[in-house]
């Protein structure tokens, strides 16, 4: 132990979840690390153990203690459902696989510090929320389907463990939409349709928080010793309609009473994951408050939403319909014009004059 | 006139009532009526027939002699003769002539820079007088505008506003532009709700304001005012004005409702409205934002035509409470003629009730429908005026009084009694609905 941290880090198949193990490999304060998943992680991992072993399973607990695990990271928590699994499997997964962690851990007594990734969904997405939302505040309705519930059912069982044993630390991290050239998520599935679906009369206003930061921060929080409950997203706020242009696309706005039947669609179709929850969200959006990120946990995001979003178009290489070069191009020759044309004689006589 | 009419008495009997008529009008002004009438001459050299309301002047020539401002003083006196016959076909006019002043100057040392003079632009111009004065004296407020374009059309400020618009829509394609957390959008709002709305502040309510001084220029203030007029007309030109004459956006607080409702809540939202919550405002003064609520909410907004420019409960006080932990001013606003845009005549709460709506008015103009088909819908264009009042400060222990409800009570009622004090006086100053 003296070495450095010996780490546990759930769900190491994902994308994220591998680039976190590959950041904590390049640092000498980290021991070990060892990853749990179902599936073989695809990355390259230098020094990185890998346990098959599904959440539930007894077998976790077990390696708990013989890697002398003192720091977990359970970045397992779906947010979305991919690979067509049913609400409930995803569910299941979710909620009972951290329960199970969680209590093995508690019987760990040289576990120290838990990591829960959690997600903004827990604050849920309605008319009436204030304009941010901060850790402490929680949402007017609280959230009662999807991912929203099963993260908030998940904190509860951590913020358990935290009371049981006053010895661990216990910190989660809210993530708003991850958007980066790598990880996957549901937003991003938005992007790859022909056309993006919107609800027709709104617009939602969203965070994104780019994979980088993402990586640093659970990079942060596992090697450093802030304990506590964090929103994590980048600097401003952008809409769905902004992001819809951004990225030189063109929208779709669907009817709300279409909504649900459309978005089953797309659903059966397989091409995008677009749960209920989502459809709500899609609506109203969610902006949180970030300034405990910055000021109390020290993490500057480096990337703003929008660089966060930029960057996605950039390295997904996401094409519109309408060039933004192109835009500029039309804007440029229309004021040349403008300035040249022989049609307006006092703009070239103006011309003259000046020295 | 009355001579004419004494001597002429035994010929023209209807002249004799006239006259009678007129001395009757001589009699009341001098006071014999309970209502004393204004000093000043108009513009066309008539008596002023608007009640007087402070020194034996109407608000209209009280404001032009003591508060000598800006907006509404500079320019001097025009010749009789370029004036309007009618005074209520252009009103708002002293405030219109100095901006045209002001533009016309402001192109004035271009144009004597260029060598060799513009004869052609000098006839040109000389020709657009003519015409404006035409105009001005047939009471053409909208046409005269026209005109304006046109003299700008020849000139590099069109230019400029040709690609300053090739500028926004290129924004706006391609997604350049920024919003704040509350989902704020300043490029949307600045360049096109304000240029929208800004006819119909302009041509069809022609507001006129006065107290813009009252608005501070920076920090957080909260800008509180009456509800009228079944839509919320009354906050869009509010804020237009405001941004017009200050330059500030004042940042509304709306009812969820608003927010619910699809593409009202989405418009609300990027022109600068957030919920009306506890942190919103709060977070939103102690940015130093100018914030604008409208207290009455639904009920001012919904009220029948007999209780009209009758404040309602200003909501539950939550608004004197933030002003408080904020310790920002408040500005009381009253807004005259949103009332007579949609006079309510009655409120089906059945239909209400069913809709799940606040109110289902039937106003006044739905009678005509028939008549005029769809132009019935259309708010009657009566004239707007909206005085900002003196700011009213915070206190020292504003924090302590903000926790103390029976306090936040009666400021409550003492920021309601002020706005009702000046819809009063503001109505008494008023000639007419219309004009």
């Amino acid at each position: 132990m003296a070495a450095g941290r010996r780490v546990l880090i759930t769900g190491i198949a994902g994308q994220l979840q591998g680039l976190v193990a590959q950041a904590l490999e390049q640092r000498d304060d980290v021991a070990a690390i060892v990853g749990v998943d179902v599936r073989e992680p695809q990355h390259e991992l230098a020094r990185t153990e890998f346990v098959r072993a599904d959440l539930r399973n007894p077998v976790v607990g077990r390696t708990l203690d013989t890697a002398d695990i003192d720091t977990v990271l359970h970045l397992s928590l779906a947010t979305s459902s991919p690979d067509g699994r049913s609400r409930a499997q995803v569910k299941e997964r979710n909620v009972i696989g951290a329960m199970q962690l969680f209590a093995a851990c508690q019987k760990a007594p040289q576990v120290q510090r838990v990591v829960l990734k959690s997600t903004t969904a827990v604050y849920g997405s309605d008319y009436a929320d204030p304009a941010r939302f901060g850790e402490e505040g929680g949402p007017r309705s609280p959230t009662r389907t999807g991912v929203g519930k099963d993260a908030v059912e998940v904190e509860g069982y951590l913020r358990t463990l935290g009371r049981q044993r006053k010895d661990v630390d216990v910190t989660i991290l809210r993530f708003a939409n991850l958007l980066g050239p790598r990880v996957d998520s549901s937003f991003h599935s938005l992007f790859t349709l022909p056309v993006v679906p919107t609800v027709l009369g709104f617009d939602p206003r969203l965070q994104f928080c780019h994979e980088d930061d993402a990586v640093g921060v659970l990079e942060h929080v596992a090697t450093d010793e802030t304990p506590g409950l964090y929103n994590v997203a980048g600097e401003g706020v952008l809409y769905l309609s902004q992001c819809v242009r951004l990225a030189g696309r063109v929208a779709a706005p669907v009817p709300l009473p279409l909504v649900s039947a459309v978005a089953g669609l797309i659903r059966r179709s397989g091409r995008a994951d677009l749960p209920p929850d989502q459809l709500r969200f899609l609506q109203y959006g969610r902006v949180v408050d970030t300034t405990r990120l910055r000021e109390r946990l020290g993490y500057v995001p480096r990337y703003t939403s929008r660089q966060a979003f930029e960057d996605f178009v950039e390295q997904r290489q996401i094409h519109g319909l309408i060039d933004r070069e192109d835009v500029a191009r039309w804007e440029r020759e229309l004021g040349a014009f403008l300035r040249a044309s022989p049609q307006w004689p006092t703009a070239t006589r103006r011309e003259q004059v000046r020295p | 006139m009355s001579g004419t009419a004494e001597q002429h008495a035994e010929v023209i009997s209807i002249a004799e009532q006239r006259a009678a008529r007129d001395a009757r009008v001589a009699a009341s002004r001098v006071g014999a009526s309970d209502r004393p009438r204004c000093e000043a001459l108009t513009v066309a050299g008539r008596p002023c027939r608007n009640y007087a309301v402070s020194d034996g002047r109407c608000r209209v020539h009280a404001e032009r002699e003591t508060a000598p401002r800006a907006d509404t003083v500079t320019a001097p006196e025009r010749p009789a003769a370029d004036r309007p016959t009618s005074i209520g076909a252009r009103s708002g006019g002293p405030a219109r002539d100095a901006a045209r002043k002001a533009a016309v100057e402001r192109l004035a040392p271009e144009r004597r820079g260029v060598p060799g003079g513009r004869p052609e632009s000098d006839r040109a111009d000389a020709a657009f007088a003519r015409a404006e004065r035409e105009l001005t004296r047939r009471g053409f407020g909208a046409a005269i505008d026209g005109v304006e374009l046109l003299r700008d059309a020849a000139d590099e400020r069109w230019l400029e506003a040709l690609r300053g618009m090739a500028s926004v829509v290129r924004r706006r394609i391609t997604g350049d532009y920024d919003v704040d957390e509350y989902g704020f959008d300043e490029d949307l709002t600045t360049n096109l709700m304000m240029p929208l709305l800004r006819p119909l502040h302009r041509h069809y309510w022609r507001v006129t304001s006065h107290g813009v001084h009252n608005i501070p220029a920076t920090g957080g203030a909260l800008l509180v005012a009456n509800h009228a007029g079944t839509l919320p007309a009354d906050a869009l030109i509010t804020r237009l004005d405001v941004f017009d004459r200050t330059g500030r956006h004042a940042r509304e607080l709306g009812a969820d409702l608003v927010f619910r409702t699809p593409f009202i809540g989405e418009w609300a939202r990027k022109t600068g409205a957030t919920l009306a919550s506890g942190d919103d405002a709060d977070r939103l003064l102690e940015a130093g934002e100018l914030v604008a609520v409208w207290p009455e909410g639904y009920k001012g907004l919904g009220k029948p035509w007999r209780d009209r420019y009758k404040l309602q409960r200003f909501g539950r006080g939550g608004f004197v409470a933030t002003a408080l932990r904020a310790e920002a001013p408040i500005v009381p606003t009253a807004i005259v003629g949103s009332e007579e845009i949609y006079p309510l005549l009655f409120d089906l709460r059945l239909l209400a009730r069913l809709l799940d709506l606040p109110y289902a008015p039937v106003v006044a103009q739905l009678f005509t429908l028939p008549l005029l088909g769809p132009f019935a819908l259309l708010p009657l264009p009566s004239k707007w005026v909206i005085e900002y009042g003196e700011p009213m400060e915070s206190m020292e222990d504003a924090q302590e009084i903000a926790d103390d409800p029976m306090a936040v009570f009666d400021l409550t009622d003492q920021v309601r009694a002020t706005i009702q004090g000046m819809l009063h006086r503001n109505l008494m100053g008023r000639r007419s609905v219309f004009l």
